[in-house]
């Protein structure tokens, strides 16, 4: 249970977490993590989803079995991350050094009405990653803890998982491309991929 | 061309090898063994066991993203699992190929596999997946190439259908 509402706006987190990314790749979950991260500016190095629950952290791993020399982050909301819980077992028996995973949690279904979401209770994200075995995980409220996120996300040896509480806010619609074929093709273009 | 592979799923590792397919995820069958054991035993091969079968449906998009070829395996109950998932690699027009290995149709003995049995091949053909069943075990290799090569070279998704008459009713003791 939150001990205090969070304060923690997630577009400034976004976009202060995608100014250090380096060259990692980044797939955002369905919803409010797409409309994030084009928010804090649009790139080839990114994933949008608009659809497929649940498979922002599969997809990730995926990118990141095959792209090892790339960092690949998954950005997702609290609800995604629980639909697809086990995944985050196939994450931890795979291993990959290259993915962090980051989890926007404002304990709530922000995106279909603000209904009471799981991790408003007693459930805890990060634990359950710890209890997975991913190697390192940490729970961010305050923006004094920004460096150690940026570290974490982008430096540590993953697989790894940072839950950031996040005030529910309301933002500005930033929408973007959703035409799944043009996304595909500029990420793989990006990567010199051909076809 | 029929084959002459004491296992059909020699055939499908043989094909997989020759198309590049590096990566099986899974959530095992009994009908999957021994593919399943070829895989853990290549070493240019990589195992990704699923803890439920869409995960598998989002790997193998992650996979063909950053240029790596994937293949999903499941039994039939899986794909009631991933029909929602499936509208991922629909729109990423995303190559994805999957091996099911058929419950609840040929011979059945539990009751619970036969609804979802009979409902795999509408359910994949109604969310556009291109369905290839076979029925004998020397066609599997070549309905598993024609599959493997409509989901890459045409970017579509595509699924083999082994039947249980290849496979094998589960015995159960009896």
């Amino acid at each position: 249970m939150s001990a205090r509402a969070p304060t923690l706006q997630r577009r400034t987190l976004i976009a202060e977490l995608l100014a250090r990314r380096g060259t990692a790749l980044v797939v955002a979950g369905l919803g409010s993590p797409s409309w994030d991260v084009f928010a804090a500016g649009d790139h080839a190095d990114y994933l949008y989803t608009w659809g497929g629950m649940g498979l922002a952290v599969p997809v990730a791993l995926g990118l990141a079995l095959a792209q090892p020399s790339r960092r690949v982050l998954a950005i997702t909301g609290d609800g995604e991350m629980l639909m697809g819980t086990g995944s985050l077992a196939v994450v931890s028996d795979q291993a990959p050094e290259n993915l962090a995973i980051l989890v926007l949690d404002n304990e709530a279904f922000a995106e279909t009405g603000r209904q009471r979401g799981l991790t408003a209770g007693r459930v805890d994200i990060a634990a359950a990653a710890r209890g997975f075995g991913l190697r390192e995980t940490m729970t961010v409220r305050d923006r004094d803890a920004m460096g150690e996120l940026g570290r974490l996300l982008f430096e540590a040896p993953g697989p790894v998982l940072a839950v950031a509480k996040i005030a529910l806010s309301t933002d500005p619609w930033a929408l973007p491309e959703k035409d799944g074929v043009l996304i595909a093709q500029r990420l793989r273009s990006a990567l010199g991929l051909k076809g | 061309m029929p084959s002459a592979s004491a296992h059909w799923s020699q055939d499908i590792f043989r094909e997989a090898k020759a198309r590049n397919i590096t990566t099986l995820c899974t959530v095992p069958d009994g009908g999957l063994t021994a593919l399943i054991d070829l895989v853990a035993a290549d070493r240019d091969m990589r195992l990704v066991t699923l803890t439920t079968e869409p995960e598998g449906i989002g790997i193998a998009a992650g996979c063909w993203l950053g240029g790596v070829r994937a293949l999903i395996a499941m039994q039939s109950s899986g794909v009631g699992n991933s029909i929602n998932a499936l509208g991922l690699p629909a729109a990423l027009r995303a190559p994805c190929l999957m091996l099911i290995t058929m419950r609840g149709q040929w011979g059945e003995f539990n009751p619970w596999q036969v609804p979802m049995g009979q409902a795999t091949r509408p359910a994949l053909e109604a969310v556009g997946v291109k369905c290839f069943p076979v029925e004998r075990a020397a066609e599997v290799g070549e309905t598993f190439a024609a599959a493997a090569d409509i989901a890459f070279h045409s970017r579509l998704s595509a699924a083999v259908l082994v039947s249980q008459r290849v496979i094998g009713a589960k015995g159960f003791g009896r």
